[in-house]
């Protein structure tokens, strides 16, 4: 029988990332016949049977004095350990910042082939092939493993998470063997942007452009967003001028996101912002240039001034979601 | 110190892409090629911490011939000595990463820098990679560090905030944007930077882990539902937000 491990982090003591219920649904999508089991390093008893919700029913946790503050490597080490006992085919992490860390580690410790920045997978776990978007999304490359081993690691909002159960999963104690220079590199602590929702989390993305004039009228896009409950993204240009913080950038020099919905309001749409958002689910691009690049990638586009389209898509968006 | 500055040459973002008849790479005539942008804070890093530390600064690319430009670039940036692991053939990450880990073994570099990510590829797995066959520890993503003694402590940017994170050398690291304003280079240093010597060393064509089967450029499967500005018009996109694409 196939193996398929799946790399799930605690977001709280209740629940996991969503991008572990991501990375969860997308392994019920490829298992066929294959077991499947989830391995955490941390997490609450709550939160790790959880992953019962999204219909895997084993949680391994592994237990050792020194994966008490986060360390990558040596979860990746005690992951690989885990991996070897079971002889796993193959194992999914979300690409966020944490599995961006150990994917790599993995496809070395196990010769495994890596496959990072999933968007789409197919087939089964005989032969799975993954896809990808390169070159600033410009292209997509379809790859497979040529060693029979796999590391997926999934881009994150691209897969939908489903719940399919509600049976508490059961969780098993791992306990690797692990040394001090497992542990060479530590988290001391981590500190959340306060107050503003990350783009990178966000479900729904208002983003402004050089279009928007100025920084003073970041309150149009500010007012959108709080409407929808949005995140405030921002381009490069704005984010060049001082308009607005580095954090809020998206494109290849910023973050990448995929919520539902984006909303672009004058942002042209030069290569290295479509590289960023392209991969969203669905696209507004508000630009009062008809032949900004932004429209070709767009779902829907409003050719019109930011200024007054701003106002009245509000105004309608309120009067749809509250009236 | 000893610092190794790993780099790579992609094509300019700008660059339209073609996938050539292969089905498998990119059309490479009319691309123009240029030094990764993460690079240049991997590169700018190196230099700065030569300035403070002394040493060496080490750059290495794996490439083919035409790679040599951004070697010509790191060296009239500053760097001490530049080195190609020379191939045509399309090499996949593990591969690369053999190839640097191996460069790497020879000169034992204190630190390795690379960028983020390459902009071709952006599979931002060559740092820690090249960190596990080195047995080294690794900090992908690094927008501030400092470095006292041995140890370092490092802050990287993580959804919805940033992570501290302490290590100790030798180690990986890969650079974010705003780590540092790369130099611009001066013209008598790009004038001498073309005649300085740049090592080629052969390449190991060992493992390959995965295979690529097809490249293609993206379908767009877009509504393109573009509309004016009216009150109407507005209100049919709100309309076909919430009723279409059932995203509010």
């Amino acid at each position: 029988m196939k193996h398929i491990i799946v790399f799930i982090e605690a977001k709280d003591s209740q629940s996991l990332k969503r991008t572990s219920h991501e990375a969860l649904t997308a392994a019920q999508s490829i298992a066929g016949g294959a077991s499947i089991t989830a391995f955490a390093v941390n997490g609450s008893e709550q939160a790790l049977q959880s992953a019962g919700n999204y219909g895997v029913q084993s949680v391994v946790l592994a237990q050792h004095e020194l994966l008490g503050s986060y360390s990558s490597t040596a979860t990746a080490e005690a992951l690989a350990q885990y991996a070897r006992s079971i002889d796993a085919d193959i194992v999914i992490v979300s690409g966020n910042a944490t599995g961006k860390e150990i994917a790599p580690r993995l496809s070395v410790k196990l010769k495994a082939g890596l496959l990072p920045d999933c968007i789409a997978l197919s087939g089964d776990t005989t032969s799975i092939a993954a896809t990808r978007p390169v070159y600033a999304g410009k292209a997509h490359i379809t790859v497979h493993s040529a060693s029979g081993k796999a590391i997926i690691a999934l881009r994150p909002n691209v897969f939908t998470a489903k719940q399919i159960g509600s049976d508490a999963a059961t969780i098993t104690a791992f306990s690797p063997n692990l040394e001090a220079s497992h542990a060479r590199v530590q988290v001391i602590s981590t500190m959340k942007n306060e107050g503003t929702l990350d783009v990178a989390e966000a479900d729904i993305i208002v983003s402004g452009g050089r279009g928007m004039k100025g920084p003073e009228h970041f309150p149009l896009v500010e007012q959108l967003a709080s409407t929808l409950g949005a995140a405030v993204g921002a381009s490069r240009a704005v984010v060049d001028a001082g308009w607005r913080p580095h954090g809020e950038q998206v494109g290849q020099t910023g973050k990448t996101v995929s919520p539902s919905l984006y909303i672009a309001c004058g942002i042209s749409g030069a290569v290295q912002h479509l590289a960023g958002m392209s991969s969203s689910k669905c696209i507004l691009a508000i630009n009062k240039d008809k032949d900004a690049p932004i429209f070709k990638v767009a779902d829907y586009g409003i050719i019109g001034d930011v200024f007054e389209v701003l106002p009245k898509l509000d105004a309608s968006l309120k009067a749809m979601l509250h009236g | 110190m000893n610092i190794l500055v790993c780099i790579s040459q992609v094509p300019d973002t700008t660059t339209k892409i073609q996938v050539s008849g292969d089905g498998q790479t990119i059309d490479k005539s009319g691309v123009k090629f240029i030094l990764n942008p993460y690079d240049e804070f991997a590169i700018e890093e190196g230099l700065k911490l030569r300035e403070q530390f002394g040493g060496a600064v080490t750059a290495l690319t794996v490439g083919s011939e035409t790679s040599k430009e951004i070697l010509r670039t790191a060296l009239a940036m500053g760097v001490d000595k530049a080195c190609i692991v020379k191939t045509d053939a399309q090499l996949d990450s593990y591969n690369v990463a053999e190839n640097i880990a191996g460069f790497a073994k020879n000169i034992s570099p204190d630190l390795i820098i690379f960028g983020r990510q390459s902009i071709d590829f952006d599979s931002s797995s060559m740092a820690p990679m090249v960190a596990e066959m080195l047995d080294m520890p690794s900090i992908s993503v690094v927008s501030s560090w400092k470095i006292e003694g041995n140890g370092i402590q490092a802050e990287r940017d993580i959804e919805g905030g940033k992570e501290i994170l302490s290590t100790t050398l030798p180690c990986v690291i890969s650079a974010q944007k705003g780590l540092n304003d790369p130099r611009y280079p001066k013209l008598p240093d790009i004038m001498k930077a073309k005649s300085k010597p740049i090592e080629e060393i052969e390449p190991c064509h060992g493992n390959h882990l995965v295979s690529l089967s097809s490249m293609a450029l993206p379908s767009s499967k877009r509504v393109g539902m573009i509309v004016g500005d009216s009150d109407a018009d507005i209100t049919s996109i709100v309309t076909a937000l919430h009723e279409q694409a059932k995203v509010i």
